[in-house]
């Protein structure tokens, strides 16, 4: 699991942001911020990503659609809500369809402030992700080591 | 007969930034029918208006959308101003321009850039969204945002552009325009990209135009028209022509696209010009009592703010018609006898903007 800490990638979805703060995102990848020099690359698919950065706050018809991205990611992964309509709703708050920020729904890890969020503020968001990352990963990996230290105590005494 | 087999594309999916949903019909890998369904990011912010007061609502209008923000704002007061029947000072109509046309550089180089990674031009996508940059960084130098400006008001403007920063600005677009030329040298002649965008997704004159969509959708089918044309703003001012091509296909849209790059250098270069001296906003009481409907030619198309107001501080309605919603028609009806691989592009050809459609 090693490779993880090194190069993380990340899925982008858009819940229900107004594309100041997508653009932000994407804007990260570009020459001028470029994360990928970290060996951050931005996937399409659930199943490979380990940070999921989440734009806008939840509305009623994806909610669904959000809890479906985070299930189908692999532990350990962490969530980054990006923008203030991911922290509370931000402008949207008061509208008819908005549920709230994104941890109504889903746990949220890092909030990163802004409307629109800066790329450099995004990009220290995740990079504070990271180090949740890796938390997440060495707990993991610790409890792993405990239970398999159980089965074979367990093993030995039958 | 082949069997059928339906595809779900989206919500959330590689290609898109933003989420929509097709259901696609396929025969093996020819698609046959689109079913698109919407509603991923609704907000309901149209009805905010009965919220908030009228001035405020601005803020609220710039983030229909996050790429053409400036422009939602300025329809609205645009809107707001007619009902009212405020005089904008002339110099605030010339900074909205330059804004205006600065924010549909940034949109177009936005676009250009997704189109190439659709097709999988990964170097020409980073080489777009390098050139735009340059463009945040007028704007943020101007307004302090990047991509949510928040200077337009009811009556004016909020910020000024001094006169040394003026000319600054003025100095650095022959080399951006330069810079312009290589990138449209790429897209327009280079071989795999003809043979990527050519014959891909046409849709005809009179069929683009029944279906009524807009902007370069439209243009890109050989009709000649820009709602800049109305003259809002300083548009009355400056010369210009719309750009067409007659092809209706991804090549044609691209090429409109890429053209309407050097229009808006050109525009700008000729506001700074004709920079009038004088006030940049004037002082609006009282209400707005009266309906009016606003159309202004945003990146994507022409889009409607419709307003209405009883006299007091909030209006009673407001109803936004954005580009993207007009041209899911003409999308849905190139994609039937195209390739599954090409959907994508044929998809991104209209630069969907989800968030202006579902508001």
């Amino acid at each position: 699991m090693a490779f993880l800490k090194r190069s993380p990638w990340l899925l982008h979805y858009d819940a229900s942001s107004c594309n100041g703060c997508d653009i932000e995102v994407l804007a990260c990848l570009t020459p001028l911020y470029d994360v990928e020099r970290f060996g951050i690359i931005n996937t399409g698919n659930p199943k490979h990503a380990d940070i999921l950065v989440i734009t806008g706050g939840i509305n009623e018809l994806n909610r669904d659609v959000v809890e479906n991205i985070y299930e189908q990611m692999p532990e350990p992964k962490v969530v980054v809500a990006v923008g203030v309509c991911a922290a509370s709703g931000g402008v949207f708050r008061e509208c008819y369809n908005i549920v709230g920020g994104v941890d109504k729904v889903i746990p949220v890890d890092v909030y990163v402030p802004g409307c629109a969020a800066r790329p450099e503020s995004i990009i220290d968001g995740i990079v504070t992700a990271l180090g949740i990352l890796e938390e997440k990963r060495s707990r993991m990996a610790n409890l792993t080591a405990e239970k398999e230290v159980a089965r074979r105590e367990a093993e030995a005494g039958s | 007969m082949p069997e059928r087999i339906v595809v779900p594309f989206g919500p959330q999916h590689p290609v898109l930034p933003e989420p929509i949903h097709l259901d696609l019909v396929l025969e093996d890998e020819t698609v046959v029918d689109v079913v698109p369904s919407i509603g991923y990011i609704h907000r309901g912010l149209e009805k905010l208006v009965t919220k908030r007061e009228y001035p405020e609502f601005v803020h609220v209008a710039e983030r229909i959308c996050g790429i053409c923000s400036f422009m939602h704002g300025m329809a609205y007061v645009q809107g707001i101003e007619a009902i009212m029947d405020v005089e904008v000072p002339d110099r605030a109509r010339y900074l909205r321009t330059i804004w205006a046309e600065c924010s549909r550089l940034h949109s177009h180089l936005l676009w250009l850039g997704l189109f190439a990674d659709a097709m999988g031009f990964e170097n020409l996508f980073m080489r777009s969204w390098q050139l735009r940059e340059s463009v945040l960084d007028v704007l943020e130098d101007t307004t302090g945002g990047r991509v949510i400006q928040g200077t337009c008001k009811v009556g004016g403007v909020r910020r000024d552009i001094k006169g040394e920063k003026l000319s600054d600005i003025q100095k650095t677009l022959p080399e951006f325009e330069q810079q312009c030329r290589d990138l449209t040298d790429v897209f327009l002649n280079d071989e795999s990209v003809k043979y990527r965008l050519g014959g891909l997704g046409v849709i005809g004159k009179s069929e683009a135009y029944d279906l009524g969509a807009a902007g370069p959708t439209l243009r890109g089918s050989g009709v000649d028209w820009d709602a800049r044309c109305l003259g809002y703003a300083a548009y009355a001012d400056l010369d210009f022509k719309p750009v067409s091509h007659p092809a209706g296909d991804c090549y044609a849209r691209c090429a409109v696209r890429l053209g309407e790059l050097f229009t808006s250098i050109d525009l700008i270069n000729q506001a700074v010009e004709k920079m009038p001296e004088g006030p940049i906003d004037v002082k609006v009481t009282g209400a707005p009592d009266g309906e009016y409907f606003c159309r202004v030619e945003q990146p994507r198309g022409e889009v409607v703010h419709y307003l209405k107001g009883d006299g007091t501080k909030h209006l009673t309605r407001a109803r936004v018609r954005t580009p993207t919603l007009a041209n899911i028609p003409p999308l849905v009806k190139m994609l039937p006898g195209c390739q599954l691989a090409d959907v994508p592009v044929i998809v991104l050809s209209i630069d969907p903007c989800i968030s202006c459609t579902e508001r």
